[in-house]
């Protein structure tokens, strides 16, 4: 592969045997996955299977004990790149105190954003999340809602090529939901990569390919009807228990 | 640039946080006058009692040296009065040689009644007088005068170490580090907008502090008011860099106000409020480690002994050095949450 058309060959997320433990305990186990540009990838399992340490791996705020990880090409973890990655956490990172504005033009300068470019984006992530109208008002003012969806637009906010949400949804009611999702469709068509995980099924209905995660390891991976065809099951839920071995639903 | 969104940041959270803000700008104030006002009362006037005085000249002695003089009889009557708290002392002449009584259970009580005796009693035996000057301070320095610049240091130092270590926690236990670590800052730039954010409220604060002491409570100052901010701010700098790291190894707020008896409280007692000479010398070696112990030094130096640069360079230099030492830590223990 020559490197002037890396960004365009390589996989957005190059992840090869990644194991990581803490302490005695194997977190993730072998993990290996590739995601493409462009696609809208979702990471299912269980609480504490280990989606939230893969994607930290893959955000680079974590290191792996074995195995590679490449995002866009380059070797993690490196600083740079966090440049390039939009990340949603699973919980609210807003300081209550400050303005969704304040909010916004902080995380935007951290991103090296200012002056007429950090006006238009912030404008324009507002919009996409349908809280323009809340602009100058505290946080700490938001419904649970409203902070999910703050949550979002800065991780929009500098136009990031990767889109790494951790359970972008979770704890949001079904409307908001959907209208969560219909934006990340939009974004997708735009050519942004998004990783997202869930425990929600049908969400996971809605992603172009699907990794099936449990106890650390990588069960499956494949569009939803390529896994429910490999497991013979008639919904994600069942191939999720079919595939992951059953024991524990 | 990333540094001073964060300071940003940091400086409109406090401006918020009207409470905060108080506690760190009014409560110092309101100990300072408090302290002002309890130790800064009038001269300590014993009650003394005369029993059997040779002549009256001696109870006129007493009066003039500031004592209430009353007289008894009989040893039985003024040992009634000491009993019943009405005395501190007791004076009795017995052939002609004087002794004295105390009540004695308040050691600066004790030590103010024997010193006026001795005065009163020595002028007696036509002692010659020597002439009292003083190279530093005057007759009129009130212990506050004293121990005030310790105290405006240890100000500095326990707000600002309290804050900075609840807020770096807050932002650790909020979720907003980790998102913070997120994107491209390098964690020694979290440090340093940390340092920048809070330097400006200590600065303030500190000025506000070495104001109101001097100015409004009149607390004796020989040195210069600039040296006084330097130190007062090298104090917050350590305070903030020891409380940002310390809050590391804290998972909630009361476990922050557990490092109070830990980290504050041992450095009161080595800070000069207390007489180091009398301490054990392996005791005093300990003080060595103390920040505080640098700062209180400087501050009375300035302010007392009217020092300039060359009297207080060590305390400054040692001072900035626990400060980068912290700072270099906590940029380190940030790798805890963040690989790189």
């Amino acid at each position: 592969m020559s490197p002037i058309q890396a960004s365009s060959a390589v996989p957005v997320i190059d992840v090869r045997g990644v194991t990581r433990r803490f302490g005695s305990r194997t977190v993730l186990d072998g993990v290996t996955l590739l995601v493409e540009r462009g696609e809208l990838f979702g990471l299912l399992g269980p609480s504490g299977s280990g989606k939230t340490t893969l994607i930290k791996l893959m955000t680079g705020i974590d290191r792996a004990d074995e195995g590679t990880v490449r995002m866009l090409g380059e070797p993690m973890p490196k600083l740079a790149m966090l440049q390039r990655f939009g990340y949603m956490a699973q919980s609210d990172a807003l300081y209550g105190e400050l303005t969704a504005k304040e909010n916004l033009t902080f995380f935007g300068a951290l991103y090296g954003l200012k002056g007429e470019r950090m006006n238009k984006r912030m404008q324009a992530a507002m919009a996409i999340v349908d809280l323009e109208a809340h602009l100058n008002k505290a946080v700490s003012a938001y419904s649970g809602g409203m902070k999910r969806r703050l949550s979002l637009a800065i991780a929009l906010l500098h136009e990031p090529e990767l889109l790494v949400l951790d359970e972008p949804t979770v704890g949001i009611d079904p409307v908001l939901r959907q209208s969560i999702w219909r934006e990340l469709g939009d974004m997708r068509k735009r050519g942004t990569t998004i990783v997202l995980t869930t425990h929600v099924m049908d969400e996971a209905e809605k992603c172009d390919r699907l990794g099936l995660i449990r106890d650390g390891k990588l069960t499956a991976t494949g569009s939803p009807e390529e896994i429910k065809r490999q497991s013979g099951s008639a919904s994600i839920e069942d191939a999720f228990i079919a595939l992951g071995g059953g024991a524990r639903a | 640039m990333r540094i001073r969104a964060l300071a940003l940041r940091i400086i409109r959270q406090f401006v918020r946080d009207k409470r905060t803000l108080a506690l760190l700008f009014l409560a110092p104030l309101l100990i300072l006058g408090l302290m002002k006002l309890v130790f800064n009362g009038n001269a300590i006037e014993p009650d003394i009692g005369l029993v059997q005085a040779p002549s009256a000249a001696v109870g006129e002695r007493l009066e003039k040296a500031g004592a209430h003089v009353s007289a008894y009889p009989e040893a039985i009557a003024a040992e009634g009065a000491l009993r019943d708290r009405e005395l501190d002392a007791y004076l009795a002449f017995a052939d002609g040689q004087p002794s004295v009584t105390l009540e004695g259970s308040d050691p600066s009580m004790n030590q103010s009644v024997l010193l006026l005796l001795q005065r009163v009693l020595s002028e007696s035996a036509q002692a010659v007088q020597p002439r009292i000057s003083y190279l530093h301070g005057s007759e009129d320095m009130a212990s506050f005068d004293s121990f005030g610049p310790v105290l405006i240091g240890f100000f500095s130092f326990f707000f600002v170490f309290m804050l900075a270590g609840v807020s770096f926690l807050r932002e650790r236990t909020g979720g907003t580090l980790e998102r913070l670590l997120a994107t491209p800052i390098r964690r020694s730039e979290i440090v340093l907008g940390y340092l920048l954010g809070f330097g400006l409220f200590t600065l303030l604060q500190a000025a506000l502090i070495a104001w109101f002491s001097i100015d409004v409570l009149g607390l004796y100052m020989d040195g210069s008011i600039w040296y006084v901010l330097l130190m007062n701010l090298l104090l917050s700098l350590t305070a903030l860099t020891l409380g940002t790291l310390l809050s590391s190894f804290a998972s909630n707020e009361f476990q922050i106000i557990q490092f109070i008896p830990l980290v504050i409280v041992p450095q009161v007692f080595f800070s000069g409020l207390f007489n180091l000479d009398a301490m054990t010398p392996w005791l005093q070696y300990l003080s060595r480690i103390m920040p505080l112990y640098y700062g209180a030094d400087a501050m009375r130096d300035i302010m007392i002994r009217g020092e300039g640069w060359s009297g207080i360079s060590t305390d400054v230099y040692v001072l900035a050095g626990f400060s980068a030492v912290f700072a270099l830590l906590n940029v380190i223990a940030l790798k805890k949450h963040r690989a790189i």
